[in-house]
């Protein structure tokens, strides 16, 4: 399975191969490489039905660009009929009785599912060691987290068990495991893509992406997943441009913004000299590299960790044990069920952030926490827009080191947190940014991340295209894949 | 943080912790706390207050009732049903 999907759907259009070869393919990979822990759920034989009726369709004369073409979802997109845990106990048997948006928008395209893939519990964590299904381990090095939350579909993408897959990106977890995995992952604007049946964590920030070996992939998976939805309040009602025919714009005199404290204090050299020479190779094909600032993204990591947490510590009192999911085995009254349920459903990091949520948003603290972070917040985003006055992408490393050991940082919240500090700006912003591979550091991938103003996906995916024209870390495989 | 206030939260947030969860908290929550407070080094006086990306708006909808969930299908999920209604210990004795 080392074939992209726009070569995938090349060889189904001409008949090369078929969508059961395909996902039989992924199927046995899944197999094989089960130690990754990357899914938690493959349903085989839906995999194999699903995969018969696309090659039907294909015969009748009914297939579109996706059609045939293997995919997984991450376990926080609600599939009907299929378990939809969110990495947590508390959704451990969970089966939704509806599709998200996403789901239901791919299924329309073609693409196949073959299973749900592992994440941070309720997507809360940057190494995919808070789920409850244990940690997914790296492609690249077994004793390395994959990043998160996010961590099974890079896995799984990295190791080529599936050509693509769904993330979610509230704080990085799109592009930070993309980047630990050496893999491509695009986090759309917010409210280019449906947030129906989307498990919510922090609704102002969630956003759903694809992620693949390649931009060009990215761009024929965005195109699905994009699009208006009136389930969703803060799904934008604006035209999809086409992204795959946008691809090919050549870079004479694209701007591309630099922040200087991108590669300073807390960067390891390696991963900022990989950066930097992605850079080199951008101003050869003719881009101008212009210097930009953005004062207040130092911060947004204490900005983000009072906002996340307060919108989880809302949106996550839903789980009660009363309507679905988990209910604590023996209680003595109502109170006591919520509270048992609670503490028995959710992980250690879960209950840390609905803490911090429930603290910043109480009585007393709401103005001297959550409001001063929302002022924090415009003037977060108010940068992004002076600075795109000057440049027409923003570009710099993704996080500031490579996969860390697994178990490194999981005893200190506020170390994993800092991990974040170069995605979370963009999601407070609600800016589009994609994460691609740039090069190596001791042996593991180094992500080069492109923001891009708002809405202006397609200009993100032609500027990492053409990057991928001419560089080949992004057809690396790990050892053994 | 103290114990104390830990414990507020956690009822707060209908969460039940034990002895030694309560002091791993607090400990934590203060480190957490002490990140946040950086935010104190920003000006902020006089800025709008951003709940969500704004180009992004809001949108209402119509009143109307939409398509519906089966009722059974939605009852199957729950850990405890008794005549088409949703379970839970009783609460007026």
């Amino acid at each position: 399975m080392t074939l992209t999907i726009t070569k995938i759907a090349e060889d189904l259009a001409a008949g090369r191969c078929s969508s059961r070869e395909l996902v039989d393919d992924a199927l046995a990979r899944i197999r094989a490489h089960a130690s990754l822990n990357a899914f938690i759920t493959v349903d085989e034989d839906a995999a194999r039905r699903d995969a018969e009726a696309a090659d039907r369709a294909r015969h009748a004369g009914g297939a579109g660009a996706l059609t045939g073409v293997p995919i997984a979802h991450k376990d926080i997109f609600c599939t009907m009929g299929v378990k939809t845990t969110c990495g947590s106990r508390m959704l451990a048997d969970f089966v939704p009785p509806y599709d998200a948006t996403v789901v239901r928008k791919m299924k329309a395209a073609g693409c196949v599912m073959v299973g749900k893939t592992n994440m941070d519990e309720f997507a809360m964590g940057s190494s995919n060691e808070t789920s409850y299904f244990g940690p997914v381990r790296n492609p690249w090095d077994r004793d390395r987290v994959p990043g998160g939350s996010s961590g099974g579909s890079a896995a799984a993408v990295a190791a080529r068990l599936v050509p693509a897959a769904t993330g979610t990106d509230t704080g990085g977890s799109i592009r930070q495991p993309a980047a630990l995995c050496g893999i491509t992952g695009l986090k759309p604007s917010y409210g280019r893509v449906s947030r129906y049946g989307l498990i919510a964590f922090a609704s102002s920030l969630d956003q759903a992406g694809p992620m693949a070996q390649t931009a060009e992939d990215c761009a024929h998976l965005l195109a699905a997943m994009a699009g208006f939805d009136e389930h969703d309040a803060t799904a934008l009602d604006v035209p999809v441009p086409d992204y795959v025919a946008g691809l090919g714009r050549d870079l004479k005199g694209l701007r591309i913004g630099v922040v200087a404290g991108h590669f300073a204090q807390g960067v390891e050299p390696l991963v900022a000299e990989a950066v930097r020479e992605a850079l080199r190779e951008y101003e050869r094909a003719g881009a101008v590299l212009v210097d930009v600032t953005l004062p207040n993204s130092a911060h947004a990591v204490p900005c983000y960790y009072v906002l996340a947490p307060a919108e989880a510590s809302s949106n996550l009192a839903r789980y009660d044990g009363v309507r679905y999911g988990f209910r604590a085995p023996e209680y003595q009254d109502l109170e006591d069920m919520y509270k048992k349920t609670r503490s028995q459903g959710f992980g250690p990091e879960v209950k840390r952030r609905i803490m911090m949520g429930t603290y910043a948003l109480s009585a007393g603290y709401y103005d001297a926490y959550y409001v001063k972070a929302l002022r924090l917040r415009r003037l977060i985003a108010d940068d992004f827009a002076r600075a795109f006055e000057h440049c027409d992408v923003i570009a710099g490393p993704v996080s500031p080191s490579t996969a860390f050991a697994l178990g490194a940082k999981n005893t200190d919240p506020v170390s994993m947190y800092l991990n974040d500090i170069f995605t979370i700006p963009v999601n407070l912003a609600g800016l589009p940014a994609i994460s691609l591979p740039a090069g190596f550091a001791g042996g593991l991938p180094v992500g080069l991340q492109l923001i891009g103003r708002y809405l202006d996906e397609a200009r993100l995916l032609n500027v990492a295209h053409r990057f991928q024209q001419v560089t080949d870390w992004h057809t690396r495989v790990p050892a053994g894949f | 943080m103290n114990a104390e206030e830990i414990e507020k939260v956690a009822h707060l947030a209908r969460l039940g912790l034990g002895a030694a969860e309560r002091e791993g908290y607090a400990r934590e929550l203060s480190r957490i706390l002490d990140l946040v407070s950086q935010m104190n080094a920003a000006a902020t006086e006089g800025v709008e207050p951003m709940t969500h990306p704004d180009a992004a708006g809001l949108r209402l909808r119509d009143d109307v009732v939409g398509p519906e969930i089966d009722r059974d299908r939605l009852l199957a999920g729950a850990p405890l049903t008794r005549d088409g209604l949703y379970l839970v210990p009783r609460v007026i004795e």
